[in-house]
């Protein structure tokens, strides 16, 4: 291409004088490339010869090169004269006469000027000129160069700047005779007018003069313009139009109007009814574009109304029968695409054969043979095969198919899974996340490649396979699952792993086989990824460590050696030290058959709390854990307590409130109570699973609950009162201490996270009713409905004598709805003044 | 589709045809922001991405990014195929087709795709048809207004039947 020697030498030049030249050639060698690397013999005249002028002169080198222009000027002149000089004057600042005379710069040239210039300031600069010009030119009327002048403008305007001022231009050239006119006038609507503008209205008239024409550039023109930007109310308008344009002898305009109406029909849908009718017809087109057109009508429209979707129910057979012969006789070369012939118009059959199978019985028994074969008759060698072979799959999904046809269709996906391209192996596995609940074990089938897919480097496709991973895992595989999800866990990228963290610990939670292996679990977990576990994984755990009595020497060993390694890990920290806390004594002892026997000495116990206390990277909350934790501790080791003691009483004036409260209320109890300590910091008792809030709050509240209690204050009503507030959950509970509940409790809301049974809330109380009230005679019923039986409700009859005689002949007949089962009526009879009650 | 962007990699924008009626400054966020997420992908990854609720095809020719935003319930392979083939045909027309030639001469890319793509759906699977289309379009510019008369009777959209009365010389075509 750079045949001219001059500019070689201009070009090697250039090459030698500025240190960023050779990157500005780069980016002009990228500008320059290929796009397609295929050999092409046709090339319109005017097109190559601008290119060879554009690349043959300095301009080649120079024009892309910011940089070189200074240097290149000079030889431009020299070397191609005065052609150059109007390009080149520019960047001298220099007005050429040429520009101010016909103030009509062709298009090509302002796109040149443009690129030429070097900051964003001079580029403002030259085309505010030009606006200027163009602005000019608009108002003065220009018939002959106004295309030119509204191009350039189009060309500003996709450069951010505006351009409304062009709207009525547009206007002007589109009502104008000329095709030249029309074509960039409509380009220009197209561009510039959107619905929200009020001018967009005003084409509306020209349109349907266009329409009616009978040049057929002219209305298709017309038809891509309506397409691209009409409006409801244009729609409106030129519906009559296109419905007329349908009937039309030339396919050219037949299938733009039948696209057209495909935009009418999204626009307004009430239109359906007038392009409903010829779809029928248009179906036995021979012309693909046609076809393709009334294919994708057909679809709009059966999405819209099921009205529809019954109606062309019928042309199920004439769209199998077009399909068949596609796939197996083939079409014209002029419509394959490297071998498969026309998968666009296969996909959108396909497509719509899905519509009208789903749910269909009958439809979808039609489709099953053809899908059957298009699904073994594809070619999938290339990107066009698989196109139609994953529609094929999608459609088989969705109808009613045979089970054969079903299994297939994931064979296939599963082939896709095995593909070297990572586009089919995206859509692979898109596809099988969403079959995954209604075809588990078939997708089951090919587990282990998509796991192997969670180590693609690409993220959205490692995304893909951990979230269909998660969703594979089920009681027979979680063991494996497990561990390579770990194993992901420790290398994946940050954003993905905090889905990754509560996926492995929610399979965990349904299908873990042993407690044992569930705490192991979990502690892997928060090791690996402690920061990017929920909140409520620590309650979790501590709350599962808590139920599980023979693990928890275990635990406590394996916590504690967690801890002594890393005490950055917060969630970690926490569960270890309320572990330590609890089960000091275990820890001691050494002994644990599940884990090799660690020696642990009191002392490195107690150091290792202080460090979680002083380290800075301690939340508030892990040093509370961690201060309790050293409270317990001087129940359950042996010797004095000193040491604890002085933990406790610097804590006394610690800056945070929470940690300072707790280490007063501990120091009262080391100083005042010291015979109460043993009995408040006994074990604690299991928590009841109601919810992950409620534990935290059952915990520290039991606490203050022995503490008060230890008080010397009335402590009933003092723990009744803290309890009320606790808002415990319902059911029977271990424990006498929690009493009954009245409330609903919040953690209900989180529960459904978990996916764990609870038991039902306790219905609200109903409120007393006083029913009848005269002469001195007064009713009140109350209601209770006993715990254990809900459907149970006592209601107690009590009148009142308020009068000062006697009354007599009292009956009380309780008249109850069939509904109701009556068990009994047990009631005490009264004296004047008394209360009786039934 | 929603719509279709050709950018640079330098974040240049070539070419954007919108589908769907939104307003300038929504359009402005929008390809600023798909420009930003496109370009930090690197060569390996897949052409497919979630974007906001739409699914974005792209692939990448030389120094341009050929961007598709897609719905829901499209299939992407196809609209690589879409992508290919638009491609395609600016190679055909342009004759090895580079980033250059779609700046210098935008408005025929913009009437390539309007004849290839209508309301987002594709309109002839055949590339001769489209290609045809546009020539004799190109054509029909050459044409003088005098001979509307012309024009009528030129029905050069049947196959193989070119127009007759191409009588002046003096052109009108948009890039002189």
């Amino acid at each position: 291409m750079d045949s001219n020697p001059s500019s070689q030498k201009l070009s090697s030049e250039g090459a030698l004088l500025g240190s960023p030249r050779p990157v500005r050639q780069s980016r002009r060698l990228e500008v320059v490339k290929k796009i397609l690397p295929l050999n092409s013999k046709s090339q319109r005249p005017e097109v190559r010869g601008f290119k060879i002028a554009l690349q043959g002169g300095p301009g080649g080198a120079g024009s892309h090169n910011r940089g070189g222009e200074t240097e290149g000027s000079d030889q431009a002149r020299t070397f191609l004269g005065a052609w150059t000089r109007k390009r080149w004057g520019e960047s001298r600042g220099v007005e050429t006469e040429a520009r101010m005379v016909a103030s009509s710069l062709k298009l090509q040239d302002l796109i040149q000027e443009i690129r030429g210039a070097k900051t964003q300031a001079q580029e403002r600069e030259v085309i505010q000129k030009e606006c200027a010009h163009i602005r000019a030119s608009f108002r003065d009327g220009d018939p002959l160069h106004s295309h030119r002048q509204l191009a350039k403008l189009l060309y500003v305007h996709m450069l951010g700047y505006p351009a409304h001022f062009g709207q009525m231009e547009c206007l002007k050239l589109i009502a104008s005779p000329r095709f030249t006119d029309k074509r960039v006038g409509y380009l220009g609507a197209m561009l510039l007018l959107d619905e929200r503008q009020d001018a967009h209205l005003l084409i509306t008239n020209s349109i349907k003069n266009d329409l009616s024409q009978g040049i057929e550039a002219v209305q298709g023109l017309a038809l891509c313009t309506l397409s691209a930007m009409g409006s409801a109310e244009m729609c409106r308008d030129l519906a009559p139009e296109v419905e007329k344009l349908l009937l039309q002898p030339s396919p050219y305009v037949r299938k733009k109007a039948v696209l057209t109406a495909v935009h009418m029909i999204r626009k307004v849908p009430e239109l359906s009814d007038i392009f409903l009718p010829p779809c029928a017809q248009l179906l036995h087109e021979r012309h693909h574009g046609i076809l393709l057109g009334t294919v994708t009508l057909i679809t709009e429209l059966c999405e819209r109304s099921p009205a529809a979707l019954q109606h062309f129910r019928k042309v199920v057979p004439q769209l199998v029968h077009t399909l068949r012969t596609l796939v197996m006789t083939g079409c014209s070369a002029e419509h394959s695409v490297s071998g498969v012939s026309d998968p666009f118009l296969q996909v959108q059959i396909l497509r719509l054969l899905r519509i009208l199978g789903r749910n269909h019985e009958e439809s979808s028994e039609t489709m099953n043979d053809l899908l059957a074969q298009v699904a073994t008759n594809t070619d999938t060698s290339r990107n066009a095969g698989n196109a139609v072979l994953f529609e094929t799959v999608l459609t088989i999904m969705d109808i009613r198919s045979a089970a054969g046809l079903r299994v297939l269709a994931v064979n296939i996906l599963g082939r896709f899974l095995l593909n070297s391209d990572r586009n089919i192996r995206y859509v692979a596995l898109t596809s099988l996340l969403k079959l995954v609940q209604s075809d588990h074990s078939a997708v089951q089938r090919h587990r282990p490649t998509v796991v192997e897919c969670l180590w693609e480097p690409d993220a959205s496709l490692s995304r893909r396979a951990l979230e269909l991973s998660l969703a594979l895992v089920n009681s027979s595989n979680v063991r494996a699952m497990t561990q390579e999800l770990q194993g992901f866990l420790e290398s994946c990228p940050p954003d993905l792993r905090a889905d990754c963290a509560s996926g492995i610990l929610l399979a965990a939670e349904r299908f873990a086989p042993t407690k044992r292996w569930h705490i192991d679990t979990i502690l892997r977990v928060l090791t690996t990824a402690g920061t990017y576990v929920r909140d409520d994984a620590v309650a979790n755990l501590i709350q599962l460590i808590g139920g599980a009595q023979e693990l928890h020497a275990y635990s406590v060993h394996r916590l504690y050696s967690a801890l002594a390694e890393d005490i950055s890990q917060q969630p970690l920290v926490q569960v270890a030290a309320w572990c330590i806390g609890e089960y000091g004594d275990l820890l001691l002892e050494g002994t644990c058959e599940e884990t090799e026997p660690l020696q642990v000495e009191k002392e490195e116990v107690l150091a290792l709390l202080e460090r979680v206390l002083q380290s800075q990277m301690s939340l508030p909350a892990t040093r509370g854990y961690a201060l309790t934790a050293l409270m317990k501790l001087s129940t359950r080791l042996h010797g004095d307590n000193n040491r604890i003691c002085q933990v406790m009483s610097i804590y006394g004036s610690c800056q945070n409130v929470e940690l300072q409260q707790r280490a007063v209320e501990y120091n009262a109890l080391f100083r005042k109570y010291d015979h109460l300590r043993a009995a408040v910091l006994e074990k604690m008792p299991l928590v009841e699973r109601g919810g992950p809030q409620v534990d935290e709050e059952a915990k520290e509240s039991k606490e203050v609950a022995q503490l008060s209690e230890a008080a010397p204050l009335p402590t009933e009503t003092q723990a009744s009162k803290l309890l009320d507030l606790l808002d415990l959950l319902d059911g029977p509970s271990e424990n006498a201490q929690h009493p009954p509940p009245l409330d609903p409790t919040p953690g209900d809301t989180l529960i459904h996270l978990l996916d764990l049974p609870c038991a039902p809330r306790p219905p609200a109380p109903i409120p007393n009713l006083k029913v009848f009230e005269r002469e001195g005679l007064e009713l009140n019923l109350s209601f209770v409905r006993p715990p254990g039986t809900p459907t149970l409700l006592l209601i107690t009859v009590t009148a009142t004598n308020t009068s000062g005689g006697d009354v007599t002949h009292f009956i009380c007949q309780a008249a109850v709805p069939k509904v109701c089962r009556r068990p009994g009526l047990r009631g005490s009879l009264d004296t004047p003044g008394e209360k009786a009650t039934k | 589709m929603r719509f279709m962007l050709l950018f640079s990699r330098q974040g240049k924008l070539r070419l954007q045809k919108w589908y769907l009626a939104t307003s300038d400054k929504e359009r402005k966020k929008m390809v600023r922001e798909l420009m930003q997420v496109v370009l930090a992908r690197k060569p390996k990854m897949c052409s497919f991405l979630e974007w906001r609720d739409l699914k974005v095809v792209y692939k990448r020719y030389a120094s341009l990014y050929f961007c598709c935003a897609i719905e829901g319930q499209d299939n992407e392979l196809i609209t690589l195929e879409l992508i290919h083939r638009y491609v395609e045909l600016l190679d055909k027309y342009f004759g090895s087709v580079c980033e250059l030639d779609i700046i210098f001469n935008f408005e025929k890319a913009y009437f390539i795709l309007d004849e290839f793509l209508m309301g987002g759906d594709v309109q002839d699977t055949s590339k001769k048809s489209v290609l045809k289309a546009i020539e004799q379009a190109d054509l029909l510019q050459e044409v003088r207004v005098r001979d509307k008369g012309a024009l009528n009777r030129s029905f050069f959209f049947f196959p193989g039947v070119f127009p007759f009365f191409k009588t002046h010389t003096h052109t009108q075509s948009l890039c002189c």
